[in-house]
This record gives C-alpha cells, structure tokens and sequence, in this order.
C-alpha cells in the first residue's frame, strides 16, 4: 500500500518547462509515475514534451483532475506557487526548491499548516517514493526495491545511502520520505513516522535526522508512546561544529541545542536503535528484521539499547 | 555578548534556532534600525587615529558628556576582551582609539587567534537608568518569529536565561497580523517601564519588527536596550543577522557583507555556489549532498581521523563543481588526504569518476585521494579510476575508505 505516492497518484508539475522541471517530470514518469500536466504561467495552452501545460494550477486541476504536484519554481516565487497549489486543493504538494526565504515560509507554514486538502512535503527536499509504485521527486528511482521499510529523513543523498545499503541487503522500501534540510518544513519527522506506523506494508522505519532544531527529540516521544514497529535512527553532524550552518540551512547547532548527542540519547532513550556510523544503517535495519543470524554489533562503541520493541 | 536567543532555555525561545546567517557590524545595524525609527545613540564610524579623534571631538563639541569607543568585529563578547572603552575626555578617547584600532581582539567568539579591528564606533554615552534586553528569533518548533524580552539586559544575560528562563517575556507574532500594539504593550508593562515609557516601547517594538520583516533578518538583538535618566529608550547596542536565502532581494544589506571577518576560503567557496566550512583537521573532504557531507565528517571521525572542513559540492557534482572544490581543498595547509564521497544518483557514477579524474589532471593534485563512490554505474566508474594511472585509493565501503584516509592523512603528516 505505501504512503503519499502510489499508482493512484496524478502528478502536476509546477515549472515543468523549466530544466529541472522538465527533466525530473521525465524521470517520474519513465519511474511510472502517472504525470497528467505542468504549470508554468504565460505557457498555458502549449505541449510540452507531449505534456499539456496550465497558466493556473486551478485550470489544470480542473482539466487533470492532478492530485499531487511537484514545484520547481525557482526560490522568490516558490512560496508562491506552494499557496497556489494549496489553493487550488492538491492533496500532496512537493516543494524541491531549495533556498526559499524563511520568512516566506513562515507565511507559507502559517497557511498550511491548518490546511484541511494539502499536505506540503519539504521544501529543499528530495520528494517521496513507493519503490516499485511511483514517485514525486528527485531521487534515483533505479537504487530503490520494493519492500517493507518506511524511511525518513532530511536529507537526500543520506536517503540514498541508506536506500542503497538496504537494497545490497535484498531489503526493499514501502516509501521512503525526504522531509527536506529547512528549518521550516510541511512535513517533519512525527508526520512522517505516523504515517509510516500506520501503513500496513512498513513493517520497519528508518529515521535518519541531523543536526539542528528539537524535531527529531519530538518524534523520538512519539516512537516511544505510539509505535509498535522496529524503529533504526541516524544523526548526521555527531562531529559538527556549533555555530556553523552544515549546508542545510536548518542543520546549525546554537547555545548548545540541537546537537547530535542530544538527539540520539533522546532516541536511544524512545528505544529506537540508534547507528552511529552511517555505513552500518542497512545492518542495523537488517537485524532488526531478523535477517541477520548473528547479533548486531555496531563498529563503535554504542550504549546498550534496551527496551527495543519489535 | 552572545546570543540569549541562543542561549536561553525557554520552552519556545529554545528552540528558536539562528540561522547563522550574514552577519553585519554594530554600527551597521544601527544605521538600519535607525531609519526604521529605532532610537540609537548618536556614533560616528572611524577606521583610522584621526578619524576616531574627530569623531570624539565632535561628540564632545555636541555636548556628550562622555564617549563610547568600541570595536566593530562580528564576534561576541568584545566588551569583557578589551574592545569597548569609555572616555570622559578627548584625550581618553584618543588613547583608547590608539589602543583599540588595529588590536586583535580576543573573545569567546573569535577563537584564541583573535579578530583585527578595522572600524571603531565612537558613540555619545548615555546616562543609563535601567538595562534591558529584546530580541526577534524564529521559532523553529511554531514556524513562527517571537519578540523577547526581560529584564536582565546586559552582559550576563546568557547565565541568567539559563538560570531563570521565566525572566525572559515572549511573544509569537502571527505573520499575517504582526506584533500587535497589544503584545508590545504586554512586554513594556512586563519590563516595568514607567507609564510615560508604555507608548514609546510599542513603537520602539513596531519598529524592530518592521526592521525585521522588511530586511528579512533572521536575528535582531537589542542588549542592552536601555533606560536613561531622563526616560529615553535606546538601543545601546545592536545586533542583526540575515537570511542568506532573503539577499537576492537585498543587494543593499548584501553589500554590507565584510569579507575581513569571514575566512578567505570560505569567501572564495561561497564564490563557486559551494558549502565550505573550514574546520581543523587533516582530511579534506568532498561530499555531494549536506547530510552526506556532514556524515562523512562523522564516519572519518569514528575512524580515527578529523575531517580539514565540511564541503558540499551539490546533489549533482559536475567536473566544474569538482575542480573548483579540488582549488579550495588544496590551499587549506593543513590538508595531507583528500577524501571524496559521493553517491551518483540521478548523475551516474562512470560519469562522475570521469570528472574527478579529469580535474585531479587538469589541477595536477599531489596530495593523496581516497574515493568512495556508490551508486548506478559503479563497476564502470572504478575501472575509470583503475585506468587513469593516478593514484587513487578506492574503498568498496565508506568505512573502508574512512580507514584508508585516515591512513593516507597519517602517512602525509
């Protein structure tokens, strides 16, 4: 079944004569993804690649009857085109842009976030996939595998990472979500998880967070009161400078918070497996789905987790 | 003096994260807060004696009864390094100017290296009754800005937010309304400000907020944010920092960016579209992606080895992008290995190798290079590093080329 992408899913794409956008509507849709149109205002009426272009993304709902939509609308205009898409009802809208002003997301969040039809993934995020299914994004569709292991992170190529060492394992993935590197973001770590926990195909979920901010701490509480299913954590930046902003503009450690240390205990503590290096997720993963005979035993030296629920 | 934002540990306040962002000098923040109807003190900026010594005459010759000499670096804590120092005279002013400008100020902030004081702002000295702090942060946890306020203003207000969080007042503000006169005026009352004082500090909020939005800050700091004797309310300092993502519709705060404060690496990075952050150890890396990047950082440490920066060079690494990263990891000394992680996703990993190899020719990098790359086309891009005839070191795992450079980095030292 998976989660926020499947074959059901009717994709828009927001800048679709752009160059990314053209390209990665292309990659949805040779993935499998049912691509029905693009918007790009002042092209309405054209083809594009054999794709039927809208000035307004109301019209083109109205014509596609789109359901998700993907933006990459360059930065200054991007919250635009996320009110837009609101507006015009989409249920699952994916911002790929990376850059956008806070301040325009806090107007942005401010409008969304009591949104009863759109929910908004990232921005400065990778997009969503259901191996196998469809997928709204950016990522590599070929590393992916179908399968029983819900993933969420911040970050892309980390996902990527942890996607590919599960695959080397035969493990495959039911969606894996890329929630997006920003401090304000559509979509955090608890959406994410409860969306995950409640999909009956995701019988593990990997959290992979970073530093910066106290999301990751509030979905390791929620792990800990609400999921029943084996739960594999990752925080990038363990070895961070405070102060400095890591290329995400959310990953920045300041007056002490927001540190990798204080993540993982706080998952450790949620009872959530937590891999210190980010070589061993797939293991980790892979133990605790039982397919490894052998205990895992990570290659450095890592508080006993007790209390794991499986 | 550091940020209380930062610092404090207040439920919403604590999570109101910097965006370590632009940061500009104090005078400079004045001047934009001042056009935008925020009190500040009267100051004129010197870079040399002579302009410091007119700048303090004409002070004096305004009737100020004493001068504020202080240094404009970007780091915190100047005060208790030795770079603000108050004159009664001329001739105090001058000898502090001579003393200040030019001194490597040592605070906190700077490292024990220090920072050069170019600028000095000499700044009529008022008579203060009161001192107090404000700020405008974003709250990550709400996705909204919050307006804070307390009592305790002044040097030791980090120790004080970390010891009575309830003695820091907050506001979140509503994006569509703005801080209303209500919520300024519940912070005044909250300070304790005279009746008389109530109007003017709802102004004085206003206008903070409106300096806020309108140069999309990302921090404003006003500590202290004083009471004089005679009932004025002044912003006796100042701090603001900016959304990197906001400059493109701000040349004129972009402008304002010091190179002199910022390392020349680093400046010289930013130039070629790529995250650099120079850190102190010996592995230069290359990393497409941040949390990758920032991984990497983490699986070199676990190995034994300190990472000599963090360096994305974007989800898709071209060869431009590769050699220019190649230009700014070699200048940094203290580098003895390269170690380049990427995972070739959309961009295919044969390709990849083709510009590292091209661009570690074109450059003619001596320094030893350890690569780890994953992803489609793997088997075709490690024959390419096999045939180039350049001394690569390739892992098959990230761990194994963690290990290897952290061997490499050992054998160069």
């Amino acid at each position: 079944m998976a989660v926020l992408v499947s074959k059901q899913t009717r994709l828009l794409v927001q800048g679709i004569t752009g160059k990314e956008g053209s390209f990665h509507a292309r990659g949805c849709a040779e993935y499998g993804t049912n691509v029905v149109g693009g918007v790009t205002p002042g092209k309405g009426g054209s083809l594009h690649e054999g794709w039927p272009v809208f000035n307004t993304v109301a019209e083109a709902v109205k014509r596609t009857s789109a359901n998700a939509t993907m933006i990459f609308v360059p930065p200054p205009f991007a919250a635009d085109a996320i009110f837009e898409a609101e507006d015009a009802g989409i249920a699952l809208i994916v911002c790929i842009t990376e850059g956008i002003p806070t301040l325009d997301m806090v107007k942005v969040w401010a409008k969304i976030k009591d949104s009863k039809t759109s929910r908004l993934i990232g921005p400065n995020c990778p997009g969503v996939i259901s191996p196998g299914k469809a997928k709204i994004g950016i990522m590599p569709g070929r590393i992916h595998k179908e399968g029983p292991v819900g993933i969420v992170s911040r970050s892309g190529t980390l996902t990527y990472e942890a996607v590919h060492q599960l695959t080397q394992l035969g493990i495959g993935q039911s969606t894996a979500i890329g929630i997006g590197g920003d401090p304000i973001i559509g979509t955090t770590h608890i959406d994410a998880l409860r969306l995950l926990n409640e999909d009956p195909e995701t019988e593990a979920i990997v959290m992979i967070g970073e530093i910066g901010g106290t999301h990751e701490e509030a979905a390791a509480a929620y792990v800990k009161d609400h999921v029943r299913k084996p739960v594999i954590g990752f925080i990038a930046g363990q070895t961070a400078p405070p102060g400095r902003r890591m290329g995400h503009a959310g990953a920045i450690i300041s007056g002490g918070q927001g540190t990798a240390a204080d993540k993982m205990r706080a998952m450790e503590e949620a009872g959530i497996r937590v891999a210190v290096s980010p070589a061993e997720i797939g293991a980790a993963v892979a133990h605790a789905l039982g397919r490894f005979k052998k205990p895992f035993s990570p290659p450095c030296a890592l508080p006993p987790v007790f209390g794991v629920r499986q | 003096m550091a940020s209380l934002a930062a610092r404090t540990s207040l439920p919403g306040a604590r999570r109101g994260k910097l965006l370590a962002t632009m940061k500009i000098h104090e005078y400079q923040a004045k001047e934009i807060l001042a056009k935008y109807g925020v009190a500040v003190p009267r100051g004129v900026v010197a870079s040399t004696q002579e302009g410091a010594a007119a700048a303090a005459r004409a002070l004096f010759a305004a009737g100020a009864a004493g001068v504020a000499v202080k240094a404009q670096i970007h780091a915190g804590g100047r005060g208790k390094g030795g770079g603000v120092k108050i004159a009664r005279t001329l001739a105090e002013a001058e000898a502090h100017a001579q003393k200040i400008l030019g001194m490597q100020l040592v605070t906190y902030q700077t490292g024990p290296e220090g920072q050069t004081v170019r600028r000095l702002l000499l700044e009529e000295t008022a008579a203060i009754d009161r001192e107090l702090y404000l700020g405008i942060v974003l709250d990550r946890a709400t996705g909204r800005l919050v307006f804070m306020a307390s009592r305790a203003g002044g040097m030791e207000i980090e120790e004080v937010a970390a010891i009575t969080p309830e003695a820091i007042y907050k506001e979140a503000i509503d994006p569509v309304l703005g801080l209303g006169s209500w919520q300024a005026r519940k912070l005044a009352f909250a300070l304790g400000l005279a009746p008389e004082q109530i109007a003017p500090a709802v102004s004085f909020f206003q206008a903070l907020y409106r300096a806020f939005l309108e140069t999309d800050a990302s921090l404003i700091e006003i500590n202290p944010f004083i009471t004089t004797r005679d009932g004025r309310l002044l912003a006796l300092d100042a701090k603001m920092n900016f959304d990197d993502n906001a400059l493109f519709r701000h040349p004129e705060i972009k402008a304002l960016r010091d190179p002199d404060e910022e390392d020349p690496l680093e400046v010289e990075a930013s130039r070629y579209a790529l995250n650099y952050i120079r850190l102190d150890g010996s592995i230069g890396c290359m990393v497409n992606g941040a949390g990758l990047a920032m991984a990497t950082m983490d699986i070199l440490q676990h190995a034994g080895g300190k990472p000599a920066n963090f360096l994305d060079v974007g989800g898709g690494a071209n060869q431009e992008q590769i050699e220019h990263a190649f230009e700014i990891l070699r200048r940094d000394r203290n580098v003895r290995a390269l170690f380049i992680n990427i995972f070739g996703g959309i961009l295919r990993v044969d390709r990849l190798a083709a510009g590292v190899v091209a661009a570690a020719c074109k450059l003619a990098v001596t320094l030893p290079i350890v690569l780890r790359l994953e992803g489609t086309n793997v088997e075709e891009g490690r024959k390419i590093l096999a045939d180039s005839g350049l001394n690569f070191l390739v892992g098959a795992t990230m761990q194994e080329a963690a290990e290897l450079a952290v061997a490499a980095a050992r054998a160069g030292a």
